[in-house]
């Protein structure tokens, strides 16, 4: 039959999936591959040669201790991140499912703020913590504030601050479909049976709603691991360099030192770390997934 | 006074309470562009004294936003990140879907299940580790950086496979294989059976990959600030950011900016909310 002949199939492929391949493969694919090679050059970004230096980036990579304080620097950030950006989504969504007056409109404020890129968050809230706050410090206190940027605690505090308030309203869309995945039935017969509203919270809708949890936490572990924009427009790695996260210094490795072998060995370094932890975190999660 | 009638306040004002907390969350919420806001009809000798003001001691000013549009060049830009994501989101939503319509219906050719799973396995992949090579392959050696048509076409490529991936879920949840094999006998070639058939019933996922793919367009920055470096082709992100590395003592100029980078997409979602907050949340659900 005409069906089964290998031309036809080349030609039908084509004529749907034709460009979509072409794409995938020229952006991600064939990048990507590249991208593992040029790992074993010590390419500077210039010039035309692209001497092969085998595993020397890796070594370097090993070696290079700014990388590893910015990798230590991430990790930091990333676990007070996903726990508070889980924490508040989670409350959030508990109080837009209530059935309180407005929960819609509530729903959609919390989103706002991704609506808007985080180069631009970050400079709002650079205004806001250096100039907003600085007054009402001063207000209160009644003589000098400093921003909470200038100091590396500091800045690292805000950086989580924005990223809370960045991710919290898209993660509480994922608990408030969960939440609402919860049969009532299921609430209402641990009710009958004698247990309070918060042991029904705890041993029937949060087990249920496991896999939000697992698929929230993921997301966010991904996000906060090579943040970016927010880091480049809210700090800029200042003061002192404090508050580089890995993203920024794999940047700045290869576009603003040229180092593109090293930097690139740097960011698959990173690519593993964060799929290593995501993957992990996926499983774990999954195992003591329940049906009601 | 009854149980019934106990229980009922009980629950009126844990209701009440949890209005207020609400309200007070959201307050924090947007806390940040009510400042923008006030701040952006002051002149810089204000913010600079009192940010927290209502209005500023010498009064409401608009001159912050001409000024503002001039040197960020904001009609050329808002024009460039307008062009680019209409152009990216048009072409991420026919050229997904059509693939993911090859993939499920033709599953058990070898070659689909192939470049399904390669993918899916991509999706893991951070834009740090192909952001070196691609500038390497596309700016060192084929040299067609600078270009509007090149950010459009990588930005499809980007995401393509997670676009593939929840059109293949929904053509093969909710599109019957029987509808289209109607349409076969009734003498409809494969194309005509995508076009007038399948593509029409997948108006849900289009609608959810065409606001989160537009979304991510408008707002992203790392990929365009290495794609585009001359002036005249900065979309809003970058040209945010070149601004305030030159003009960042101008406070005044800088709200400006800042409020006319938020605004296009801020008056969409008055319009838009509902299917935007739908659309996320069922798009983020299925990712």
């Amino acid at each position: 039959m005409k069906q089964n002949t290998l031309g036809y199939k080349i030609k039908q492929y084509l004529m749907f999936g034709g460009v979509g391949t072409v794409l995938f493969l020229g952006v991600v694919a064939v990048p990507f591959i590249y991208g593992l090679y040029l790992t074993l050059t010590s390419w500077d970004g210039v010039s035309r040669s692209k001497p092969f230096v085998g595993f020397a980036n890796f070594a370097a990579a090993f070696q290079d201790t700014t990388y590893w304080q910015a990798m230590g620097r991430t990790v930091i950030y990333s676990i007070f991140a996903v726990i508070l950006i889980n924490i508040v989504a989670f409350a959030l969504a508990y109080l837009v499912t209530s059935g309180v007056k407005g929960q819609n409109f509530f729903r959609a404020g919390f989103f706002v703020p991704n609506l808007i890129g985080g180069i631009v968050l970050g400079y709002v809230w650079q205004f806001v913590f250096n100039r907003a706050f600085v007054a009402i410090g001063k207000a209160i206190t009644g003589g000098t504030a400093v921003s909470l940027l200038a100091s590396p605690n500091g800045a690292m505090f805000c950086l989580i601050l924005v990223s809370v308030w960045q991710y919290a309203g898209y993660m509480m869309l994922i608990y408030v479909a969960g939440f609402m995945s919860v049969s009532k039935d299921v609430q209402e017969a641990s009710l009958i049976d004698g247990c309070t509203p918060a042991q029904a919270m705890k041993n029937v809708t949060i087990p249920l709603m496991r896999s939000s949890f697992v698929q929230c936490i993921f997301l966010s572990i991904t996000r906060c691991f090579v943040v970016y924009d927010v880091n480049l427009s809210l700090t800029k790695g200042e003061p002192f360099g404090s508050s580089v996260m890995a993203a920024m210094h794999v940047y700045n490795q290869a576009f603003t030192y040229k180092n593109y072998g090293l930097g690139q060995a740097e960011a698959v370094i990173l690519f593993l770390v964060c799929a290593i932890v995501g993957v992990t975190q996926v499983m774990v999660g999954k195992r003591g997934e329940v049906e009601a | 006074m009854t149980e019934n009638e106990k229980a009922a306040r009980q629950k009126k004002i844990s209701h009440a309470i949890m209005w207020i907390v609400l309200l007070l969350l959201f307050v924090c919420f947007i806390f940040p562009f009510i400042l923008v806001i006030i701040n952006v009809f002051k002149s810089k000798a204000d913010i600079v004294a009192n940010p927290m003001a209502l209005i500023g001691a010498h009064g409401f000013t608009l001159k912050n936003f001409p000024e503002a549009m001039k040197k960020m060049n904001f009609l050329t830009v808002f024009g460039n990140s307008l062009i680019i994501t209409c152009c990216a989101t048009v072409l991420t939503i026919l050229v997904s879907s059509m693939m993911s319509f090859v993939i499920v219906r033709n599953g058990r050719w070898k070659f689909c299940a192939l470049i399904f799973s390669l993918m899916i396995a991509s999706m893991v992949i951070p834009f740090q580790v192909l952001m070196v090579p691609l500038v390497s392959v596309y700016g060192g050696i084929l040299n067609v950086l600078n270009h509007r048509i090149t950010l459009i076409l990588m930005h499809v490529g980007f995401s393509v496979s997670m676009a593939v991936f929840m059109f293949h879920g929904a053509i093969k949840t909710n599109i019957p294989l029987a509808l289209e094999e109607a349409a076969t006998i009734d003498g409809c070639s494969r194309w005509q059976t995508w076009w007038k058939v399948v593509f029409p019933l997948l108006k849900p996922t289009i609608a959810t990959v065409g606001i989160i793919n537009a979304m991510a367009y408008w707002n992203d920055y790392l990929l365009p600030s290495l794609v585009l470096t001359k002036k005249n082709l900065y979309t809003i992100p970058i040209a945010t950011q070149a601004f305030y590395g030159t003009y960042s003592t101008d406070i005044g100029l800088v709200m400006a900016a800042l409020l006319l980078a938020m605004l296009p997409i801020l008056i969409l979602y008055v319009f838009l909310q509902r299917y935007i907050v739908e659309g996320v949340a069922s798009g983020a659900v299925k990712g």
